[in-house]
């Protein structure tokens, strides 16, 4: 295992040297130490390697991952894993704004609580979250699994296209034209394998599925209110 | 007065109101049948202040002129040498504007790489992703980030020239965009992972950034995904250029990319495009002086855009303060958009060559604004990329030409001093004086 220590060399000999993992690596298990809520922390990577974040990260920390697991032993800030392809983030604290925002793929997993517009724009990333999300969350929502232990706030799934959403516990107000769904038993499967992967210990059956009308997907007049 | 007299008196003749001319009437008309608000591409139609109302003055007695074809007027420029560890070196500073492949079809942007590339300036992605086919014919391709982030991705930013963060265009400074269902096929469906034959909306805002401290945050994550290696432009729509700007600076931009009223958007509302922005002229200065005020003008390059046509409009916002300029809708009409040549297609739209606007419906005659296999096989890359060429060449030849006329060596020597306005307002908007006057409206007269 490698130490790097973000107090004594610099964010971007950081990243130039993760980012330089790109192929089979001996040095497969990295630890970053002090990062004192630094932004970008670990963005880029694109080689199956593993990162340790002792500590807190500031904004977009594993921004557009491929392939690399990043654990954060800390809170993390606005845009965790945004645009994520593929591999995993866990976050063993608490998330704030954006997190997973136009994710690609992979997973994030949230073991604290997340904030305001978790998983906006989500584009086939998973997310599971295993405390409680904010308001505008899953906003405009494409594709991917977002699912929440806890309760969400208001808006939820707002304009949301076919990405599904899975909740345990109480949504405050659903977002225009999401609904909730029927939870057939490919959602539960989809729904217990989710769970399992990102170390939740509980039942499929326990949660709400929620999904898209699909009444705003082509303009029509009679939806002026709410466009 | 009996009959007779009334029908052989003068009668008042008819006039129709300025105010709710046959246009607007037909428009209240049609919002009245169907509901909607009319849809089109396309920039501002209306009239406004623009290049036109400017003249260069040349030489004479107190400054001499090149000779053109033979002293030499340089017209190459490099963008980004603020903190890009990659400068983009350009041969002329027109540049292609952003636009999707979506909006335009792959062989349109095929076309717009082959011609850029063969005029040796850059092109630019759009609301949809990077095709191979942009790619493989750019030489210099600056890739945009976008709201939507559409078919973003770090490879996708990894092999592009140079990244633009679009705040906004001048079409619809605030608004966002809607790709129509109809344009949805197979392929801009999978790039833009939605299913296929939906209304495809673009976002106004950025999802996980709001801001100047976070933009320079996000400015920031993607020089260190990049190995700062590649210029970040920023893109804003002409609302208020001179904060925007400074703002924009301040978060890190290598380059400003500056979008005025006139500039196209693949589909708004019309009542945007007409009704929010400011005129492309009105707005070079106040970002010129915000670049100075920063001590960063040139250091900070800036590309104008916007309603440019022909080397004139070139060197008059080089004039001004420019870096570059940046062409959309004059580009697609060298590649064959709203040509006469398909007027009886036109008619049979309820349109004619020079009006067409509708190009969210996907039915362009020309193949350029369509996804239609039909209509896009009318299209040959290879001769739209040199009728692109040959466009660009052109106007960069008129613009050295002004330049040498001049007596200016680069056509970046190009100033304000050589500019007379011919209105009130383009005075006032440009700080330059009105023809046969030394005056500026709200500066002390020069002597």
């Amino acid at each position: 295992m490698r130490i790097f220590d973000l107090e004594t060399e610099s964010l971007r000999t950081l990243n130039k040297m993760l980012q330089a993992k790109v192929h089979d690596t001996n040095q497969a298990h990295w630890q970053i130490e002090n990062p004192k809520g630094g932004h970008a922390i670990a963005v880029g990577l694109d080689a199956f390697i593993e990162v340790t974040v002792i500590g807190s990260a500031g904004y977009y920390c594993g921004g557009m991952n491929k392939k690399a697991t990043i654990n954060v032993q800390g809170s993390v800030g606005p845009g965790v894993a945004e645009n994520m392809m593929s591999g995993k983030i866990v976050v063993e604290g608490d998330a704030s704004q954006y997190a997973g925002a136009t994710g690609n793929g992979g997973m994030l997993v949230i073991k604290g609580n997340a904030s305001s517009r978790c998983g906006i724009s989500m584009k086939g990333i998973d997310i599971v979250v295993h405390g409680n999300i904010g308001h505008m969350s899953a906003f405009m929502a494409q594709s991917g699994n977002l699912v929440v232990l806890g309760n969400v706030g208001d808006a939820f799934g707002d304009s949301l296209y076919e990405a599904r959403l899975f909740v345990r516990g109480e949504v405050k107000s659903l977002g225009t034209d999401c609904i909730k769904k029927e939870m057939r038993p490919e959602h539960l499967a989809i729904l217990q394998r989710l769970l399992e992967e990102a170390g939740a210990n509980c039942r499929a059956e326990e949660f709400t599925r929620y999904g898209s009308a699909r009444k705003l997907y082509n303009f029509n007049v009679d939806n002026a209110s709410a466009y | 007065m009996n009959d007779r007299d009334k029908s052989t008196s003068p009668r008042t003749v008819p006039i129709k109101s300025s105010n709710f001319s046959d246009a607007t009437n037909a428009e209240i008309r049609r919002a009245a049948a169907t509901g909607i608000y009319d849809i089109r591409g396309g920039g501002a139609k209306r009239v406004v202040p623009h290049f036109d109302d400017l003249l260069f003055l040349g030489a004479s007695i107190s400054r001499y002129p090149l000779e053109g074809y033979r002293e030499t007027c340089e017209t190459n420029l490099t963008l980004g040498t603020r903190f890009a560890k990659k400068p983009i070196h350009l041969d002329i500073p027109i540049t292609i504007a952003g636009m999707s492949f979506g909006a335009l079809s792959g062989v349109a942007k095929e076309a717009l790489g082959r011609g850029a590339t063969e005029a040796g300036t850059s092109t630019t992605t759009g609301d949809g992703g990077m095709t191979e086919e942009e790619r493989r014919h750019s030489r210099t391709l600056i890739y945009q980030y976008l709201p939507s982030r559409y078919g973003m991705n770090p490879d996708d930013l990894r092999r592009c020239d140079a990244i633009e963060v679009v705040v906004g265009q001048g079409a619809k400074p605030g608004g966002g965009g809607m790709l129509l269902g109809q344009k949805i096929s197979d392929r801009v469906a999978e790039m833009r992972n939605l299913p296929k034959g939906i209304d495809q909306r673009s976002a106004c805002r950025h999802p996980d950034w709001t801001g100047p401290d976070d933009l320079e945050i996000k400015i920031l994550e993607l020089r260190e995904i990049t190995d700062w290696e590649k210029p970040i432009y920023v893109k804003i729509g002409g609302a208020r250029p001179y904060f925007d700007t400074t703002l924009a600076v301040k978060a890190g931009a290598d380059v400003i990319v500056l979008d005025g009223m006139q500039g196209g958007t693949a589909a708004t509302q019309n009542i945007f495009i007409e009704h929010v922005g400011q005129p492309t002229l009105a707005c070079i200065r106040p970002a010129v002086q915000a670049l100075e005020d920063l001590g960063l003008h040139r250091e900070v390059q800036l590309i104008i855009s916007g309603g440019i046509r022909h080397g004139a409009d070139v060197a008059k916002a080089l004039a001004l303060g420019a870096d570059a300029v940046s062409i959309g809708t004059a580009a697609m009409i060298a590649l064959g958009d709203n040509d006469p040549r398909w007027e009886a297609e036109y008619n049979e739209m309820g349109t004619t060559a020079g009006a067409y606007d509708d190009w969210h419906e996907g039915m362009d005659p020309a193949g350029i604004t369509t996804q239609n296999p039909k209509l896009t096989g009318r299209f040959d890359p290879v001769l739209g990329g040199r009728r692109l060429s040959n466009y660009l060449k052109v106007m960069a030849l008129e613009a050295q030409t002004i330049a040498r006329a001049c007596g200016k060596s680069h056509v970046h020597n190009l100033e304000p001093e050589d500019l007379c306005a011919l209105t009130v307002e383009a005075s006032a908007m440009t700080q330059v004086p009105i023809a046969g006057t030394n005056w500026i409206p709200g500066k002390k007269t020069i002597k």
